[in-house]
């Protein structure tokens, strides 16, 4: 199979009805696709028990606020109590963090980061693409796996989920970390920018969702199987 | 030139690709309730384990100025059962027992006879919120030494005068900074902080610093581990 230095194998599908070909690109390794769903349960979990824990004491300061300021609805919660929560969060926490570890680990050493990591070179093609999809201007040609602005896009939800932990952690052990706990400002504010790096995943998440249901079944399929049929930058 | 295949071939092949996937599948033995349980213990038992390790016995918790000190009125305090266990603070003795060489009953004389460390804070309840507060009272160290504790004994365990119990790793319990705490704010402690001798611990969550303490035992057998960690919340608990 020819293999583009950063960018995914192709090969041609005949159909079985004879006539049209088809283009196929192997775009995610099993690696990549093992760990996109692991990390999606535990990060579901790591949210649901992360805000059954901040339930406990709905604040950010060293004391409850006079009115509760953000109320969270216990449906969407998870552990039931605060044991149970902080339970499912410390376990879930060990397969989030390997799961990024072996993740960036796989990137890193396979060289699949290359399509993927956002770079200087990708910067000025993330106007035109934002401008494409918010404002309905004219879609900039495809050349790779990726857009500039999803590469910043997945970029940036590896950097939230790396911050996730370092924050995750001063809040566990404030103590032994205090270097840490330093560098967040303290014990209070490692609190808040916990929570804010979890809006900000949440945010990815969502607008992930969109894209792909916009994208149509192909693209999801590819999370599954890892080939794409007839993917965009292929056709052009 | 590209590689071709067949459309049957190639349906085969995104079957067996989707197929490695499988193992993630093993995630579903949490949705199975007795599974689950165990699963979510050992995931407790682990992330203790690791807290334990890169737990330093030398590494000081932040002592803060008197003035970033939350005024007795402002410092909250949780019990379990009751405010007040209702302690003849006149007659109470802590009886020592178990990995030591002089058991027996100890008055709060002798306690407040070994050096005084007086320290400002950070108490951190597992709930989240947290106050910095003066505690006095004897290192947890040298009041081991006064009992003489074996040196290799694994853990500390205490009774409380309302049957709330609680356990110590030795490591933790020998930290600098762990007291037989007797004094808040340079006074007696009050009967709902726990008078007239409670455990102060800046390198632990705040459950684990029993109050209105009863017994003492020094043991290397954990029957019971504490009031809340034998409802499932973690055992070490280090901040």
């Amino acid at each position: 199979m020819p293999k583009d230095k950063a960018g995914p194998a192709v090969i041609e599908i005949e159909s079985a009805k004879g006539g049209g070909m088809a283009l196929a690109a192997y775009e995610h390794p099993w690696p990549i696709r093992f760990c996109h769903w692991l990390n999606s349960i535990s990060l579901l979990i790591m949210v649901g028990s992360g805000l059954r824990i901040f339930m406990a004491f709905p604040s950010f300061g060293p004391r409850v606020p006079e009115r509760e300021l953000l109320r969270v609805p216990e449906a969407i919660t998870l552990g039931g109590w605060l044991g149970g929560a902080l339970q499912w969060h410390v376990t879930f926490a060990w397969i989030y963090v390997a799961t990024g570890v072996f993740y960036v680990g796989y990137q890193v050493f396979s060289g699949h980061y290359r399509r993927v990591l956002f770079t200087r070179a990708d910067i000025s093609g993330v106007w035109p693409m934002a401008r494409h999809y918010f404002l309905f201007g004219h879609k900039p040609s495809l050349t790779e796996q990726y857009n500039p602005l999803q590469k910043l896009a997945y970029t940036s939800a590896a950097l939230l989920g790396i911050l996730s932990v370092v924050t995750g952690i001063v809040l566990y052990n404030p103590v032994q970390f205090s270097w840490l706990a330093w560098v967040m400002g303290g014990f209070h504010l490692a609190r808040l920018w916990h929570f804010v790096v979890m809006c900000g995943l949440l945010a990815f998440v969502l607008s992930h969702l969109v894209m792909v249901i916009l994208h149509g079944w192909d693209n999801f399929i590819s999370m599954l199987t890892g080939w794409k049929k007839n993917p965009e930058y292929l056709k052009e | 030139m590209r590689t071709s295949m067949k459309e049957v071939k190639f349906r085969r092949l995104n079957r067996r690709e989707a197929l490695k996937l499988s193992p993630a599948l093993l995630l579903g033995a949490f949705a199975i309730p007795k599974v689950r349980d165990s699963l979510l213990l050992r995931g407790l038992k682990f992330s203790d384990w690791a807290s334990g390790l890169w737990f330093r016995r030398g590494h000081l918790a932040r002592t803060y100025s008197d003035s970033e000190v939350t005024p007795l009125d402002r410092f909250p305090f949780n019990s379990y059962d009751v405010d007040d266990p209702g302690i003849d603070l006149g007659k109470w003795t802590v009886a020592v027992s178990g990995e030591v060489q002089r058991p027996g009953k100890y008055t709060l004389d002798q306690i407040k006879a070994l050096p005084k460390v007086r320290q400002n804070t950070r108490h951190v309840c597992v709930e989240g919120w947290d106050v910095i507060g003066n505690f006095g009272g004897a290192r947890i160290s040298d009041f081991l030494n006064l009992v003489g504790a074996t040196r290799n004994a694994r853990f500390l365990f205490v009774a409380c005068a309302d049957d709330y119990y609680e356990t110590l790793d030795m490591p933790s319990a020998l930290h600098p900074q762990s007291l037989l705490c007797y004094e808040m704010y340079g006074q007696p402690l009050e009967r709902g902080h726990g008078a007239p001798l409670r455990l102060s611990l800046p390198t632990k969550i705040g459950y684990k610093s029993a109050k209105g303490l009863t017994e003492i035992r020094v043991t290397n057998v954990l029957d019971r581990r504490g009031y809340w960690e034998d409802q499932g919340y973690s055992w070490f608990c280090g901040l």
